[in-house]
């Protein structure tokens, strides 16, 4: 194979789409364990899982998630507008899931903001915020789950 | 089920009137400057412990206080316990926080000049300037308002205590049977609502001062734009020998306290429990918070560069393969 054509490097191959599962699952679920329910319901009973309940905890890894998510997002982005766009299309089930991306990290990004110190947001913009951003990750996953159920990857070749 | 009409108007109403409150005049004394925060000073020599503070608060509160529905809808699991405040004498309780009672005294015997003396103490929200039952309420019910204040919707909050748990005096209290979760899935989520101080944020609106400071016969309290309180309480603390507690608690607090004797001494001197809250010094619990989210600004750029060294690595080769081929 020439190497102009290896335009996808094994690195990405083997690392990137591991990587982007483990962060959407932590990102879930550190998202949902901001909700008081892993305790309620005795997850956080299970060895090993008791941090889930530390709001605290939780906080961070979600912070800290959103930081390699955005890394992430921005290094494919970029990749497939310069190189892959040549050879490859996104899915109809991959444009679905960019919009829902971009929703989840726009909502998400306001809500950093508004936890800065010196920001304020009026409560209603705030609870538009909480919610859109819980919505966006729901359609994510309902989206998700249609795009594995249906095998819609994200590239197509052209 | 939805949100019923009722409850988003009320809700509506209610966000409205908070995002009203910061924009409302207060008597010129107690103006915030450019929409600044405001702040309360207490000098704690000045308490007599009278509950003058307590009585007005419950007075002017009392509309807001919880009218739990009974009996309270069972909730799963069986972990999930009712807390209950509002039975008469429960009710009545005022030596420390509950969904019925915002503020109380708090006492502390210390020696001062060799002297065995009680201080009292009146204890409630310190209004953090970043509250993280605000910051991490995950449904937006915990809120804070332009002039300082921290308030609990109580239209909208569910009763999930996590702002109590977030809360590093653990102020919020909680009263089930009442609130929005009883029109979601009251057997599975949701367990009432929280209450706490909010300054009254509704009296403040109407250009008047919060009752616990109007009632006050030792003008215990002041109020006013947080800079002036803060260098009212330097003032005193250098030419009296007093000590200040708020000012950097948990980053910085709407509420400072000032003492004749060292706060570590008054915290060791209090009694400290469920809705009795501490004296001790408090890191800022947000922090990370401020740090991560500069490192989110960097973290898309980082990818982008990384994403150019990828391109440029190929487009170089590429290049390389074409001179090789001619």
């Amino acid at each position: 194979m020439s190497r102009s054509i290896a335009i996808v490097t094994d690195f990405e191959r083997r690392f990137i789409k591991p990587a982007y599962l483990l962060l959407l699952f932590m990102m879930g679920l550190t998202g949902f364990s901001q909700m008081p329910i892993f305790k309620r319901y005795y997850i956080a009973d299970i060895p090993g899982l008791g941090w889930l309940a530390e709001y605290y905890v939780t906080h961070v890894i979600h912070y800290l998630g959103a930081i390699a998510l955005l890394f992430l997002m921005a290094y494919c982005s970029t990749v497939y507008l310069a190189l892959l766009r040549r050879k490859y299309r996104l899915t109809l089930w991959a444009h679905v899931r960019v919009i829902l991306l971009a929703g989840i990290v726009a909502t998400g990004v306001l809500r950093v903001l508004k936890n800065l110190p010196d920001v304020l947001f009026s409560p209603g913009f705030t609870m538009t915020i909480d919610i859109a951003h819980l919505a966006f990750m729901m359609l994510f996953i309902a989206a998700a789950i249609g795009a594995a159920l249906t095998k819609g990857g994200w590239l197509k070749e052209i | 089920m939805s949100v019923s009409r009722r409850t988003f108007l009320k809700t509506g109403a209610a966000a409205a009137c908070a995002a009203c409150a910061a924009q409302v005049p207060l008597p010129v004394s107690a103006q915030p400057k450019n929409n600044r925060e405001l702040a309360t000073l207490i000098d704690i020599r000045k308490c007599i412990g009278c509950e003058a503070c307590v009585e007005a608060c419950r007075d002017a509160n009392a509309p807001k206080y919880p009218e739990p529905e009974k009996p309270f809808p069972r909730m799963y699991p069986a972990r999930v316990k009712a807390e209950d405040w509002s039975e008469p004498e429960r009710q009545a309780v005022r030596d420390r926080l509950t969904p019925y009672n915002w503020l109380f005294i708090q006492e502390a015997t210390v020696r001062i000049d060799g002297e065995e003396t009680t201080l009292t103490i009146p204890r409630r929200c310190m209004h953090c300037q970043n509250p993280p039952c605000a910051d991490l309420c995950p449904w937006g019910a915990a809120r804070k308002l332009k002039n300082g204040i921290t308030r609990i919707d109580a239209d909208v909050c569910l009763g999930g205590n996590k702002c109590q748990d977030v809360c590093p005096w653990a102020i919020p209290q909680r009263q089930t049977g009442v609130g929005l979760y009883l029109d979601l899935m009251p057997a599975f989520a949701g367990n009432g609502v929280m209450y706490k101080c909010d300054r009254c944020y509704d009296r403040i609106a109407a250009g008047e001062l919060p009752a616990c400071i109007e009632e006050c016969p030792e003008n215990v309290q002041t109020i006013g734009p947080r800079e002036e309180i803060v260098r009212e309480a330097h003032r005193r603390a250098a030419e009296e020998g007093l000590f200040i507690y708020g000012e950097n608690e948990n980053g910085g607090t709407n509420t400072l306290y000032l003492s004749p004797v060292p706060f570590d001494e008054l915290n060791q001197a209090i009694a400290a429990g469920k809705g009795k809250p501490h004296l001790a010094a408090v890191e800022d619990q947000m922090a990370h918070g401020d740090r991560l989210a500069k490192a989110m600004l960097i973290a898309p750029i980082a990818g982008l560069a990384a994403a150019v060294a990828r391109i440029y690595k190929v487009v170089k080769n590429s290049a390389g393969e074409g001179e090789e081929r001619s």
